[in-house]
């Protein structure tokens, strides 16, 4: 068995098996702490909780016009690489064909960039990470605040993209090889994930649509 | 001007032993853990952004006021005691016990430089909710027998006597005397009303004329209202301490009474740390709903002008700035009362660059006034808060707290600031229409 063959074989299985179960677990272990109830009179019903809920689960990602002014940048970085990773993971064409290959279907629908573009689009991100990093250790809010999770989490990814632009741009060797390393990096990512600070991914919706909610039950600010 | 505060105070009481301490600190925490605490836990991606709507962070650029660091002790319990994977985390000791040197200095992290004031918990990209987190914190810290030996001692204190500290004179002859000093009728005792009133301590110490105008708008809404002697004082130490017992205990101080008198609703006076404890926290932590309606005082108010029971005449054309006291509005909810009595006497009001939601505190909440060690980081934090009422061109100052008031009356005299902080109550009171 080659190294790429047990890069997106046996390694790749194990990796989203740990991916799964870790997440799911480590949601479940938090629901499972259960909620508490809440007896003082509300100031909204139900219904008009939840549409709170839903108002911040959606409108967060926008600061209020107060914060902004000194979060603009850092947000600005911040979702500037989320968005560039998620435009390569779904839109970028050796992606879309190894969802469809991994999950067995075909999607002739799925809309893809041109790979240009996608190119274009990764060295952008990985710039926009590269500053990420520099705030993360030049920022000293930033840096007294990280700890492991976030440098390691950032190995990975650092790890994930240059393998995929050397694959595509044909740098760095054999492209069996590197395509290897760049999925063995994507299998990393996923074992890693359950562990980590990665979790927000799937913590961002009820975490702000219970804060949204809380807020609305109480007429608080959103 | 040096921000450093002087090094942890033991609280008294409480466990005294390094390891009971820890003890302490990690069952009162766990006595928290529910999926809301874990989800804020969990969630945060270490961004840094709620720093950046914290006053002591803004005020200081000192990286330890960050508000989420402020709770780190905690997140690492959570994680080596109650997360997911807690067992891998201890089996490979990869988060430590915390240690009570680590809780020691984290005291003037919690208690000194957070007014809980709830501003960073609107800037999280993850909406974590860090004041509630400073909150469980500081419950932490008083099960560990590391809460500020001021603060402590006077929940202790309020909790037996129903006031919380010694006084010359019963709150209820001082009551009288406020009454009588500026010719209002103060009902007290009365064996049944349909409201139940108290006042701030700090009010009816330093500020008299407040609660005697919050008795006389009453009056004169012919309110059928009581004061209950053994249960005068508004403001809840247990709350400021970190004590869950002791703030019970309090609460229900101010529940018996009006229980007691059958009273509807239980109107708080001008004070924002009693209005959360009663009408936010209190039933929690009795384990029932409370059998009347909790209201603002201001809130009231609004309610009987919107009822076209309250009318009001028109102010002079003063440009006048409102400070938005936090736990009443941005966290209690009461957002629009304030400004609807305003707007009803015409008050020319100026807005702040900050305000209502996202007002800057007063630098004074959460028991922030009463630590003497806390004043030079508080008065450099109210320096912000300062320059924002200034640059509204204002010369009249309005507030609906007291505690802010005595925020504000200190920096005024520390900076020699030109304006004196007014009871939005008592401009009510000197403008309803005969």
């Amino acid at each position: 068995m080659s190294i790429l063959e047990f890069s997106r074989g046996p390694m790749l299985h194990f990796a989203l098996i740990v991916f799964v179960f870790g997440v799911l677990w480590r949601l479940t272990a938090t629901f499972l702490l259960g909620f508490r109830q809440h007896r003082s009179e509300p100031r909204a019903s139900k219904g008009q909780a939840a549409a709170g809920g839903f108002s911040v689960l959606g409108m967060r990602s926008w600061p209020h016009k107060e914060f902004i002014g000194r979060t603009a940048f850092g947000e600005a970085v911040g979702y500037g690489y989320h968005i560039g990773l998620f435009t390569i993971v779904l839109l970028g064409a050796p992606h879309v064909l190894f969802w469809q290959n991994l999950f067995g279907f075909s999607a002739p629908w799925w809309p893809t960039l041109p790979g240009g573009l996608i190119t274009f689009i990764s060295i952008l991100t990985v710039m926009l990470m590269l500053i990420a990093t520099i705030r993360r250790v030049g920022h000293p809010v930033l840096r007294r605040i990280s700890n492991f999770d976030d440098y390691f989490t950032l190995v990975i990814l650092y790890a994930l993209m240059l393998t995929g632009l050397m694959a595509v741009l044909g740098l760095g060797g054999r492209y069996e090889y590197i395509l290897a390393a760049h999925i063995i990096s994507f299998n990393a990512l996923l074992i890693w994930f359950p562990f980590s600070k990665l979790m927000h991914a799937f913590y961002i919706f009820p975490s702000r649509f219970f804060n949204g909610y809380m807020h609305a039950k109480k007429g608080a600010a959103k | 001007m040096s921000t450093a505060t002087q090094s942890f105070t033991r609280q008294d009481a409480g466990p005294q032993s390094a390891d009971e301490r820890v003890e302490g600190a990690m069952r009162s925490f766990a006595k928290e853990f529910g999926a809301l605490v874990g989800m804020n836990i969990e969630s945060c991606i270490h961004c840094g952004m709620c720093a950046e709507a914290c006053h002591f962070y803004i005020a200081t650029e000192d990286a330890k006021y960050t508000p989420i660091l402020k709770v780190e002790p905690f997140k690492k319990i959570f994680r080596r005691e109650s997360g997911a994977f807690a067992p891998f985390f201890k089996l490979f000791n990869l988060k430590s016990k915390i240690t009570v040197e680590e809780l020691e200095e984290w005291q003037e992290l919690m208690f000194d430089s957070c007014n809980q004031c709830g501003r960073c918990s609107l800037v999280c990209p993850m909406g974590i909710e860090v004041a509630d987190l400073i909150e469980i914190g500081r419950r932490g810290m008083y099960d560990a027998g590391l809460a500020p030996k001021e603060l402590a001692d006077r929940a202790r204190y309020q909790a037996e006597h129903g006031h919380p500290e010694e006084v010359d004179k019963p709150y209820a002859e001082l009551l009288s005397e406020i009454g009588n000093a500026h010719d209002v009728e103060i009902p007290l005792d009365k064996a049944k009303a349909d409201v139940f009133v108290c006042a701030p301590r700090s009010d009816m110490i330093s500020n008299p004329s407040a609660v005697a105008a919050m008795a006389k708008v009453l009056n004169k809404l012919k309110v059928n209202y009581t004061f209950a002697s053994n249960a005068i004082v508004a403001e809840n130490y247990g709350h400021y301490a970190g004590s869950r017992e002791l703030q019970k205990t309090i609460s229900l101080r101010i529940i018996d009474a009006a229980k007691k008198v059958g009273a509807k609703t239980v109107v708080v006076p001008e004070c924002g740390h009693a209005y959360t404890a009663l009408r936010w926290q209190a039933a929690d932590l009795v384990g029932e709903a409370l059998p009347f309606k909790v209201r603002h005082v201001t809130e009231f108010l609004a309610e009987q002008l919107a009822d076209g029971k309250l009318k009001l005449n028109q102010v002079d054309d003063e440009a006048t700035a409102f400070h938005d006291p936090c736990k009443i509005v941005r966290k209690g909810g009461v957002m629009d009362a304030p400004r609807e009595l305003m707007k009803a006497m015409g008050v020319n009001l100026k807005e702040m660059a900050n305000h209502q939601g996202y007002s800057f505190c007063c630098g004074g909440g959460g028991g922030v006034n009463d630590l003497e060690r806390a004043k030079p980081l508080r008065y450099k934090a109210q320096e912000l808060k300062l320059h924002e009422i200034d640059a509204t061109g204002a010369r009249r100052f309005l507030t609906s707290c007291s505690d802010c008031r005595v925020a504000f009356e200190d920096a005024r005299e520390f900076f020699n600031w030109d304006k004196q902080p007014e009871s939005l109550v008592e401009l009510v009171a000197a403008n309803i229409k005969e």
